[in-house]
């Protein structure tokens, strides 16, 4: 069935099932790759995309719950100031190694910032416990998202 | 380990149009013109004409640095900003390509990547110098000597031009023998602590790609429903239930008879058709035993003569020197079961080209596996097959199977179609899981007799579990007079000074796939030496590290010198033995992969409310440290890695089948799960070693020892959650 979607400040029709996650509606017919397939049952965050700004796992996020939301994947987050203060905090650091889950990681700092612009260490663990990182590279994803934060406070 | 590059020379070739320099080492050790010579190129650097520097780099990335650490080498030979070069991955050619310490063969693995390419894209970078400036001295009509190459401008007095006006000349220059490689003091950029990953701007704003984002036109994604215990055997299927699914194309039993494809026009679609299909199974030839037999079979192998003398000693006298000593300490271990589970489930796709070519679409840990497995699945010969190396979400061995499973996987799904659409074999993180090519399970028996004055008198170590390398091809280079090294290493090898030592192994029977997983042997060997040596200065009334320094006192042995500056290092930095009120601290030591790391866990907490790992201080020794941050990360990673699987992880089978099946039942470590880690480098003039797995073995038995220490729990079996620890 065709379905509408506003994604990343474009409406876009899509012909999906429902009960189909946004995850692949994403990835296989907008061809927006950045959002990642880790687990499928939402214990890993690599698909982590936002819904009217609030991050959510796409993997069990269903299309027809979402017509009438604003989604945001990675491909966009940088166009907001605080996405764009995460993914720079993530270059300076050098966050990545094998990057594969990190989409879905600056998603969730993205979510966290917007909440909450100075998070304690305790805070960040907190929030960032769904976004699995199988190279561990979790002390830098804590210190890029104080390092954003300071970023963001100018 | 030794990499002898001095009798390679360099070549280049220089394209008709639109000059381009090309240079590499030759696979032969001759020079030849390079006009007649094409076909045996082998460019690790290529500069087009305008300038633009690419370093062709041999090793997948995964997250562990070469396509940022092998530019690193070429742009400080030529002289280079970080900035003015790129990097691709190298098509598939493993005898140009070839790891040098493979033999003909292109992969990676074993931590081998700086160390194998140090000399190598050094030689490469150096060589493209030296013609860059020969032909800068030919146009300005000055001696070579005094032309210089800094941040891409050629320079001489008060001559200055950009490289890429002398592209088109060096192309037609013979290339240099021998070139002069740059000395440490004229490094700019190897041990920079400033350079930056080339690879972090697109892995954190979503245009990485990966194989999983490979989308051809066309293309069908294909999943393979398998049985429920290794073994079974497809005899057919009803997809009825699967034709209601949209998408849904059809499915075919493999030829192998291990599973049945099912096609779809999306991955969506291919999962619930996959979930609808009914299959019948054969099962008698499956996997039926449990692990706990898996694990009474190891644990009864222990207590029997062991099959291989490893480091043919007379076991009955090490046996009479430890019932005589002063004191003996005795522990039984075991570790499970493990899975690798990279963050990227499996996937990779192949195409078929108009000139009936094969393309594969892969994050190839080892291309030579899947090239040499297509040749024969296809009847192709090797210059028809085509592997395109995408970026790797992640492997930590499990990309790297010799029999190349997941790629020939996707090559029989692919042959039982007419060829016409591309086919992306996609796993789910169920497939990943139960899939096998496990870290095998093993046992240890250790038995310490300790001298009146505290040292050691003699150590007996008995292994047991499920040989690697047996019936690969790299069998070969692991497995001598039996024994398979992958099985041992860290215990009769170890740098320490241990008077009277016997080290058996047995074999137990295969009970599933196995696989090399991070560090290799070292994940279990490690942890039994180490959490030994502690329990061993325990009994002794000595302090840990004391305890261990007094066994690599030997300072004219290189290796006793470095592994004990490392603990010293770790030591110092980690502020040992003035741990705040209410923690406490534990420490262990591990030479692997020809580096050395030592690592201190501090911990708060009790075992039975709950630990709380609050720091973890690392000191390794890797050589020069090519790129430092990228070494840091390296170790926080391997800790990580480490630390997670030992605190909760392990597979196990029930009547054959795997219990587990995705992260909510292999919980991966969490970023609450440790609240500091600190790296440092010991500063070496050494040549690059080992930096992907070496920082993996000491983390658990550091762990294990600071638990020890807090609560005097020893624990000798994985995971620590069902042995008696909880963590917070």
């Amino acid at each position: 069935m065709a379905l509408t979607l506003k994604l990343n400040g474009e409406t876009h029709t899509v012909d999906a099932e429902p009960g189909t996650p946004l995850l692949w509606v994403i990835r296989d017919e907008l061809k927006l790759t950045g959002t990642k397939f880790g687990c499928g049952v939402a214990s890993c965050g690599a698909c982590t995309v936002h819904l009217n700004g609030e991050p959510v796992r796409s993997c069990q996020t269903y299309i027809e719950d979402v017509e009438d939301a604003e989604i945001t994947t990675i491909e966009a987050v940088g166009d907001d100031k605080i996405g764009a203060a995460v993914q720079q905090a993530w270059v300076e650091l050098d966050v990545v190694q094998c990057g594969y889950c990190q989409s879905g990681q600056v998603m969730s700092a993205v979510g966290l910032l917007s909440e909450n612009p100075k998070p304690s260490a305790q805070e960040i663990d907190d929030y960032m416990h769904g976004n699995a990182c199988r190279c561990a590279t979790y002390q830098r994803i804590r210190a890029g998202i104080q390092r954003a934060s300071d970023i963001l406070e100018g | 380990m030794t990499i002898n590059t001095s009798r390679r020379g360099f070549l280049k070739t220089a394209a008709a149009a639109g000059a381009v320099l090309l240079v590499g080492a030759r696979t032969d050790g001759a020079l030849a013109a390079a006009s007649t010579e094409t076909a045996q190129f082998n460019p690790f650097v290529k500069i087009d004409a305008d300038g633009t520097v690419t370093a062709i780099v041999k090793h997948f990335e995964k997250g562990q640095g070469p396509a940022t650490g092998l530019p690193t080498l070429i742009a400080e030979e030529i002289g280079l900003r970080m900035d003015q070069i790129e990097y691709e991955f190298a098509p598939s050619n493993p005898q140009v390509y070839n790891n040098l310490l493979f033999g003909p063969f292109q992969g990676t693995g074993g931590s081998t990547a700086m160390a194998n390419s140090w000399l190598q894209y050094r030689q490469a970078g150096a060589a493209a110098r030296e013609m860059l400036i020969n032909a800068a001295a030919q146009s300005w009509g000055v001696d070579a000597s005094g032309i210089v190459i800094e941040e891409g401008i050629v320079k001489a007095g008060d001559k200055s031009a950009p490289i890429a006006e002398f592209v088109a000349a060096a192309s037609q220059m013979e290339p240099p023998a021998e070139p002069r490689l740059k000395e440490p003091s004229e490094f700019r950029l190897i041990g920079n602590d400033a350079v930056r990953r080339k690879d972090s701007p697109i892995k954190g704003n979503g245009q990485a790609k990966y194989a999983m984002d490979v989308h051809l036109p066309n293309q069908m994604v294909a999943m393979i429903k398998r049985p429920e215990s290794r073994g079974g055997i497809a005899t057919g299927f009803d997809d009825g239930a699967s034709k209601a699914i949209k998408g849904y194309i059809n499915a075919a039993v493999l030829p192998n008879k291990a599973g049945v494809a099912v096609y779809a026009e999306n991955t969506w679609a291919a999962i619930q058709a996959r979930d609808a299909l009914e299959v019948e199974w054969d099962m008698s030839g499956a996997e039926t035993r449990d692990s706990d037999q898996i694990k009474a079979e190891i644990m009864a192998a222990l207590d029997a003569e062991p099959a291989y003398n490893v480091n043919k000693a007379d076991a009955a006298a090490v046996s009479a020197t430890i019932d005589g000593a002063d004191k003996v300490v005795e522990k039984t271990f075991y570790f499970p079961l493990l899975a690798h589970a990279p963050m990227e489930p499996l996937n990779c796709t192949i195409e078929q080209t108009s000139d009936g070519s094969i393309v594969l679409h892969d994050g190839a840990q080892m291309p030579t596996g899947p090239h040499m497995a297509y040749q024969q699945i296809f009847q192709l010969p090797p210059e028809k097959i085509q592997i395109k190396t995408m970026l790797a979400g992640g492997s930590f061995g499990r990309r790297a199977t010799p029999d190349a499973d997941y790629q020939v996987e996707a090559a029989l799904a692919f042959v039982v179609t007419d060829r016409s659409r591309p086919v992306k074999l996609v796993w789910t993180r169920e497939d990943d899981i139960r899939s096998g090519y496990y870290r095998p399970a093993f046992g240890h028996k250790v038995r310490v007799g300790l001298n009146a004055d505290g040292t050691i008198a003699g150590w007996q170590h008995q292994v047991a579990g499920q040989s690697i390398m047996k019936g690969t091809p790299f069998e070969a280079f692991s497995v001598h007079d039996g024994i398979d090294h992958s099985s041992v290493e860290g215990i009769g090898d170890s740098p320490y000074t241990i008077p009277d030592m016997a080290v058996g192994l047995t074999d137990t029977p295969k009970a599933t796939s196995v696989l090399w997983w991070r560090s290799v042997g070292h994940t279990h060997t490690a942890y039994a030496m180490e959490t030994m040596m502690d329990l061993v200065a325990e009994a002794a009334g000595r302090d840990p590290i004391e305890f261990r320094l007094a066994h690599l006192a030997d300072s004219s042995d290189p290796d006793q010198a470095r592994k004990a500056a490392v603990l010293k290092l770790a030591a110092e930095k980690a502020g040992w033995g003035n741990a705040p009120a209410g923690r406490s601290q534990g420490i262990a030591v591990h030479k692997s992969f020809g580096s050395y790391a030592a690592e201190v866990v501090e911990i708060s907490g009790d075992p039975e409310i709950g630990i709380k790992i609050e720091k973890i201080t690392c000191a390794v020794d890797c050589g020069i440290a090519v790129n430092p941050d990228v070494v840091r990360a390296q170790m926080e990673g391997g800790i990580g890695y480490g630390i997670g699987h030992a605190m909760r992880d392990q597979i196990t089978l029930t009547g054959g089948a795997v219990d587990q099946s995705n992260f909510p039942d292999y919980e991966p470590l969490r970023i609450g799960d440790i609240a500091a880690i600190d790296v440092h480098i010991v500063p070496s003039a050494e040549a690059p070693t080992g930096v992907g797995e070496p920082g993996t073995p000491p983390s658990a038995p550091a762990l294990a020892n600071a638990i020890n220490a807090l609560s005097g729990v020893h624990v000798a079996e994985h995971p620590m959650v069902e042995n008696g620890v909880s963590f917070v």
